[in-house]
């Protein structure tokens, strides 16, 4: 994927937080607030800008969960996995969403259409377990529910 | 006079009396007490990785790590009881559960920090089921190979390549069980900006990080009837191999090396000493030609070191001009053999091989580095080994090592002066570089010939000499994490037109130089280091040469063969250039 303002958009992002201590992290949330993710040449020309090497820039990214690496899919599709979901039950649904789209977390299906999150607490467990694609919620999944959430998208990305 | 504190605690119910901050660990070895640990290496700052070091104080319900905790006035540690045993065990035994057993086929079998820490506290079984990462083996550099799998996270490879070398090409990826080491984003090493130092490999406990081993390739040329093999040894190796033998630290052990290397099949036995004295010959020269007549930009920046001609490349690449262009003293013996020597001897060059034994990973890759490597028309040294893989052989040979005679070097390129041993020390390069050109410059000898005030580990030395009322400011840094201070002023110097800071600067990658590099015996420190440089410069002191151009075989060679430094010949066979290199290319 080549963008073509990464310089110009990482620039406003470092030139934001610069003289802040602890900026990185800052830094890399606005770039992924931008793109949906840290592309490697936006990680890259952080590194040249802030004089900050690349290895540093990386043991953050892969460290907290939260920044992606990867452009997310079309639709994200999020299980999520805080206590009371995963005692009712979210590993089996994150098994069977593996199963159909043959994605592991923090991956995008080939065709760029689900890309699988895992997130800790949405902050409604009575409606546990809890999966979301994109804004729409679904609650008291159930495995057998997800095949049809996946087709339910599938349908809508086919029609636009 | 700086007063020290002291404090007195009770270790084992023994009185210590320590200076103020000293670990617990530290403090325990003062009173015979030998505390485990697996993650915590001499050379380099407590991590707290591992878990085995812990010990019980008095009126802590905690245990405590001995590493990285300083002992307090007033404590009574206990560092062995049964249940801090029985902790040390289980942490072992979780380690244990992520490690593969591959023990008979590791290159560490027999010398494994792991394996030797699980012999001692006598675990006969597997207690938990054993989970392995599934990451690939990179074997992208040709002179490291990392096995990931095999990494106990101790985290010795990470602090060495960021903190000491400032080279950030490893790093700890992820986190939790997948907590792997490598470069960032899964990339191979050769692809990130690892110059091949091999600090890491030195300081890993297990076989994680591990020098590609040549040594079968070396064993097959040796056995080939059509083969010429011929041998050369590094500066450094002579007082470093000796420690795989139960020789004391430092010992020179140059003459038993030669008879060694005979009787493993070598039909020459050369030294890279020699093409020490010859690199000081051309790049004196060098330095000379642009000191003295102005012909060349300064400073000039020595270049026999291959993993900071690769930092350089990477890091500098806007500095080349003030690189030498002088190659490193082993490829010149490896141009030369194939070239003087085949010719005086009628041998085809085609089937010359040359062994060079190094105390680096980095030559491995500096033999195919560029074009000039095959100055001779073949490649011009064809393997380095290392000098743990010396070791191994040597031990493979069934020589009884110790008791070999002691024999000579073929002199042709074998002879050497004082000024040729030392490049193996932080600041040798420079000093034999001034004995040469002072003769150089002023046509006469000096007085004395020892510049000690470059020698010693001090990071960054920066000393002037004075050449007959002309004043020479040199730096010498080792360590690369040392060498920005020094590159930085005189970028600085450059780019705003203040004076140069220097005219002629020393680098060597690894810490004390060549004594310390990446492919020597382990578990090195500073003391160390101190007693491998103390045996090349006692054997330096005592030699009738100490000039390079005292060295009446590199007077007969430039007689018979090359004409003069940097004459077309010299050019063709003994110069290189170098080309700037992105630091990741992915």
């Amino acid at each position: 994927m080549v963008i073509e303002t990464l310089s110009e958009d990482v620039k406003k992002c470092v030139d934001r937080w610069k003289d802040r201590e602890g900026n990185l992290i800052m830094i890399l949330h606005d770039v992924q607030d931008r793109y949906g993710y840290v592309p490697r040449e936006a990680s890259l020309e952080i590194s040249r800008q802030l004089d900050a090497p690349l290895a540093r820039i990386y043991e953050v990214l892969t460290f907290y969960n939260y920044f992606k690496l990867q452009a997310p899919g079309k639709f994200n599709l999020s299980v999520c996995l805080g206590t009371a979901c995963y005692l009712k039950g979210a590993p089996t649904l994150i098994d069977q969403v593996r199963r159909i789209l043959h994605v592991e977390e923090g991956q995008t299906t080939k065709d760029g259409m689900f890309h699988l999150q895992i997130v800790r607490c949405l902050g409604c467990c009575g409606l546990a377990p809890v999966v979301t694609v994109g804004e729409k919620v679904y609650s008291a999944v159930k495995r057998s529910d997800i095949v049809d959430i996946i087709a339910e998208h599938a349908k809508i990305y086919q029609k636009n | 006079m700086s007063t020290v504190t002291m404090v007195k605690a009770l270790i084992n119910g023994i009185e210590v009396k320590v200076p103020a901050g000293t670990t617990i660990l530290d403090a325990a070895r003062s009173v015979q007490v030998n505390i485990p640990t697996l993650c915590k290496h001499p050379d380099l700052a407590a991590s707290a990785g591992c878990g085995i070091c812990i010990v019980k104080a008095k009126n802590n319900r905690k245990m405590l790590r001995a590493c990285c905790t300083p002992l307090e006035e007033g404590m009574d540690i206990t560092t062995h009881d049964p249940e801090i045993v029985q902790t040390r065990r289980t942490v072992l035994e979780l380690i244990m559960a992520n490690h593969p057993t591959e023990c008979l086929t590791c290159g560490r079998n027999r010398d494994c920090e792991l394996q030797k820490i699980a012999a001692d506290f006598g675990i006969r079984e597997d207690l938990y089921e054993r989970v392995l990462p599934d990451l690939p083996i990179d074997r992208s550099t040709g002179t490291i190979v990392m096995e990931p799998k095999k990494c106990i996270k101790c985290g010795r490879c990470i602090d060495v390549c960021q903190n000491v070398q400032d080279v950030w090409a490893l790093s700890f990826i992820d986190r939790g069980f997948k907590t792997r080491i490598s470069p960032a984003g899964d990339i191979k090493l050769a692809e990130s900006p690892c110059v091949r130092c091999g600090q890491c490999s030195a300081h890993c406990p297990t076989g994680a990080i591990f020098e590609n081993d040549e040594t079968q390739k070396v064993w097959s040329l040796l056995q080939d009837p059509d083969k010429h093999c011929v041998v050369q040894i590094a500066p450094a190796v002579r007082v470093a191999v000796g420690e795989g033998f139960g020789y004391p630290v430092g010992t020179n052990l140059t003459k038993k090396l030669y008879s060694l290397l005979r009787r493993l099949g070598f039909k020459a036995v050369f030294d890279t000493n020699f093409g020490a004295d010859l690199t000081i010959m051309e790049e004196g020269t060098e330095f000379v030609e642009r000191f003295v007549n102005k012909n060349g930009p300064l400073p000039l920046i020595t270049s026999c070191c291959p993993a900071w001609v690769d930092y350089l490349e990477k890091y500098y690449g806007d500095m080349i001009s003030l690189f030498s262009s002088t190659k490193s003293p082993h490829e010149m013996v490896g141009a030369l053999t194939k070239t003087y020597y085949a010719q005086k001897n009628n041998i085809d060059p085609a089937k010359i091989k040359v062994v060079s034994i190094m105390p680096c990973t980095a030559k491995k890759y500096e033999i195919l580095r560029s074009e000039e490597m095959a100055s001779s028309g073949y490649q011009d040294v064809d393997v380095s080994l290392t000098t743990r893989e010396l070791i191994r052989m040597i031990k493979q040979a069934g020589v009884d090592f110790k008791q070999l005679p002691d024999e000579d070097a073929d002199l042709m390129l074998g002879d050497y002066a004082g000024a040729g041993t030392i490049f193996g020390a932080t600041g040798g390069v420079m000093e034999a570089a001034l004995r040469t050109a002072y003769f150089v410059i002023t046509g006469e000898g000096l007085k004395d010939v020892n510049f000690t005030n470059v020698r010693g580990l001090q990071g960054v030395k920066e000393t002037s000499v004075d050449i007959k009322g002309t004043e020479v400011k040199i730096a010498v840094a080792h360590g690369l994490k040392n060498v920005k201070f020094v590159m930085d002023k005189v970028r600085d110097a450059i780019l705003n037109n203040k004076p140069l800071p220097y005219h002629y600067i020393e680098v060597m990658a690894c810490p004390g130089g060549c004594v310390g590099g990446g492919g020597q015996p382990y578990m090195v420190t500073d003391d160390i280091r101190k007693q491998r440089a103390k045996g090349l410069y006692d054997e330096d002191a005592g030699l009738p040469h100490r000039c390079a151009h005292e060295n009446p075989h590199v007077q007969e060679l430039y007689r018979n063969f090359l004409e003069k430094p940097l004459s077309h010949k010299s050019h063709q066979l003994l110069h290189t250039k170098y080309t700037a290199r992105p630091l990741y290319i992915k």
